[in-house]
């Protein structure tokens, strides 16, 4: 009897820390994500690279991808389709032009293909073929060489262009101190 | 969708006026289901009147509506608070997501003791608070020539303000514990293309809002139902709309629409990543393009001054072309982040003119004329024609005949 009661408090007492790390410290709500459950959402992409999924491509196998499912929009050779504009210069359509492409790091263009292209089924495509479509982009950007390996290693250390022609953000910014670089121009 | 509504109302406020009233009278029989259902809408929730010509147009067309990009219609309203249904849209997404608030989550992850997964119901029985701020687009107000250029509509129509109603969003880190190591946050929608962005953690532990009213009912659809960030006094492209997830990171990640293209570039041959928040800035929107004064007389001139230092302290108005300028009244009381309107009496002579404002807020920060900006930065004043990020004085000018027109580039 007597050990049955401290048994059913140990489990209590568990249960309640249990409760306690599901929920907010303060207001006790919300529930805890399993570790699946972030994994799949945790899709963006730091320039270090450290969420890149396995997989590996190629320029050639991504000019395969790319006729086939990137071309009706972006043209043929990525110099623009009707529908959208083309993959080169890549992110480039500045009244005053720096050159090449402004994106800073390879890892934000995997990104974006990841996340948004083809744009009429986004998210449809494999690690394999966004790796391959974007050393397709990067190849026909002058940027890599057509027979360059991209994968989780490589990718990151890909330099863009115009990576030093921008000052870098400022996270040491305080909220309340004048703009880093005062207001425009 | 909304942008089914939004022609839904279009069209009703167009042809179909007369018979629109008449049928109210009469009774719904008779009427073809679409139109009954209409009919019934209108009266579940309230429109307008008929005889009212409040709309957003898109930029530089005088009548067909699109469901990409839409401006706000500043000529038209008053006070400081944008409708709802009149708030700007820039769409980077590719259409408005149809997203069911009781299947929506939102998930804190990354760099925290405990991720947490919320539902809308829980997040609205947190702590909350209503605030009024605007939202302006990093494209507003670009001095464009041409059609484009015509109406205070067309030029600055991408800043609308609300009052928005959430949680702050350092409650909500806080809930989670941020690690020691954190100094940013990415903020992700989930729209088709899950737009994201970068944020400083100071700026999210200040006074960032995840918002789930607007105007004391629901976020619009267009404007991230059921959820989305308001970043104050920052350009609009950093309040993520359909807001899903929130990681806690040591850097900014430079997702696509926060690099590249939304980058400034300079003519030094530098690029500017991140621009944070919008300078100060003021336009007159009555009398402003496209209007016509029907003769000599009193006028008020009205018009909104915004920053994202914080609180405009002083709005002045030329009647003169800028040769001299003096203080307008500012409609109280004036919230930080917030449009602020302003009221200045005018008789005007019948004879040529150009009138303008400028704004000064809580920094001291003062807004440039087109000249001045053009000096400072050592390029010609033709440079700010396609610039995105400007905040430069806008000069209307009134001719002999009444009409207003945009005097920019004359
Ligand atoms: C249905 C049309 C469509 C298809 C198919 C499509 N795209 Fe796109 N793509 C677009 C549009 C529209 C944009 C501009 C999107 C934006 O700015 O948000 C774009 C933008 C891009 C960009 C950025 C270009 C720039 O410089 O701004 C890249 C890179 C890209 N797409 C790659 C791809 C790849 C790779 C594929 C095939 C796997 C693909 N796209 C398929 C429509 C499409």
């Amino acid at each position: 009897m007597r050990y049955s009661s401290s048994l059913l408090a140990a489990v209590i007492i568990l249960s309640a820390w249990a409760a306690a790390l599901a929920q907010g410290r303060t207001y006790q709500l919300g529930t805890t994500p399993t570790e699946e459950e972030i994994k799949t959402r945790d899709i963006a992409i730091s320039p270090d690279g450290k969420e890149l999924p396995p997989g590996s491509g190629t320029a050639k196998e991504g000019a395969t991808i790319f006729a086939q499912k990137c071309a009706a929009c972006h043209g043929p050779n990525g110099n623009g389709g009707g529908l959208a504009r083309g993959i080169v210069p890549l992110g480039n359509a500045k009244p005053v032009k720096i050159g090449f492409s402004l994106v800073p790091y390879a890892t934000t263009v995997w990104d974006f293909i990841n996340r948004a292209m083809p744009q009429s089924k986004p998210g449809s495509l494999t690690a394999d073929e966004v790796y391959a479509a974007t050393a397709y982009v990067l190849y026909r950007n002058e940027v890599i060489k057509e027979t360059d390996v991209l994968d989780a290693k490589s990718l990151p250390k890909v330099r863009m262009p115009n990576r030093d022609n921008f000052i870098p953000a400022q996270p040491g910014w305080k909220p309340g101190e004048k703009r880093p670089f005062g207001y425009y121009p | 969708m909304a942008s089914h509504s939004d022609r839904r109302r279009f069209l009703k406020r167009g042809g179909a006026l007369a018979s629109f009233v008449i049928g109210t009278v009469r009774s719904l029989r008779g009427q073809t289901p679409a139109r009954e259902a209409i009919l019934k809408d209108s009266l579940a929730y309230g429109q307008p009147s008929p005889f009212d010509n409040t709309i957003r147009r898109t930029l530089g067309q005088a009548t067909a509506i699109s469901d990409t990009a839409l401006t706000t219609p500043l000529q038209d309203l008053d006070g400081i608070i944008t409708p709802s249904g009149l708030h700007f849209l820039m769409d980077h997404v590719k259409g408005v997501p149809d997203i069911d608030s009781k299947q929506h989550r939102l998930l804190v992850h990354g760099m925290v003791d405990h991720p947490l997964i919320y539902t809308m119901d829980e997040l609205k029985r947190l702590p909350s608070v209503s605030r009024i701020y605007f939202l302006e687009c990093n494209a507003n107000n670009r001095p464009i020539r041409g059609p484009n250029g015509e109406s205070v509509q067309n030029v600055h129509g991408r800043t609308s303000c609300s009052e928005w109603t959430g949680v702050l969003l350092s409650a909500l880190l806080n809930e989670c514990g941020v690690q020691k190591e954190a100094s940013w946050i990415v903020a992700e929608g989930s729209d088709a293309n899950k737009y994201t962005m970068s944020i400083p953690l100071a700026k999210a532990m200040d006074d960032i809002l995840v918002a789930y009213a607007q105007n004391g009912e629901p976020v619009r659809p267009q404007q991230g139902y059921p959820l989305r960030l308001v970043v104050p006094g920052w350009e609009a492209i950093r309040s993520v709309k359909w807001l899903s997830r929130i990681k806690v990171v040591d850097q900014p990640y430079m997702a696509w629409h926060e690099s590249g293209n939304n980058a400034d570039t300079i003519p030094n041959g530098k690029g500017l990543w991140y621009r944070f928040e919008v300078g100060p800035n003021s336009v007159i929107t009555r009398p402003s393009g496209g209007q016509r004064l029907p003769g000599r007389g009193f006028y008020e001139i009205t018009g909104l001054a915004w920053t994202g230092g914080g609180a405009v302290t002083k709005v002045e108005v030329s009647v003169d072309g800028g040769r001299s300028y003096k203080e307008a009244a500012l409609q109280q009381p004036v919230h930080r982040f917030a449009h602020t309107r302003f009221r200045f009496p005018w008789a005007w002579n019948g004879e040529e003119t150009v009138l303008q404002s400028r704004c000064t807020d809580e920094r001291g920060e003062v807004q440039p004329t087109v000249a001045e900006a053009a000096k400072n930065l050592g390029v010609p004043p033709d440079y700010f024609y396609q610039a995105d990020h400007f905040n430069g004085v806008q000069p209307w000018k009134v001719n002999r005949d009444g009409s207003v027109q945009n005097a920019l580039f004359l």
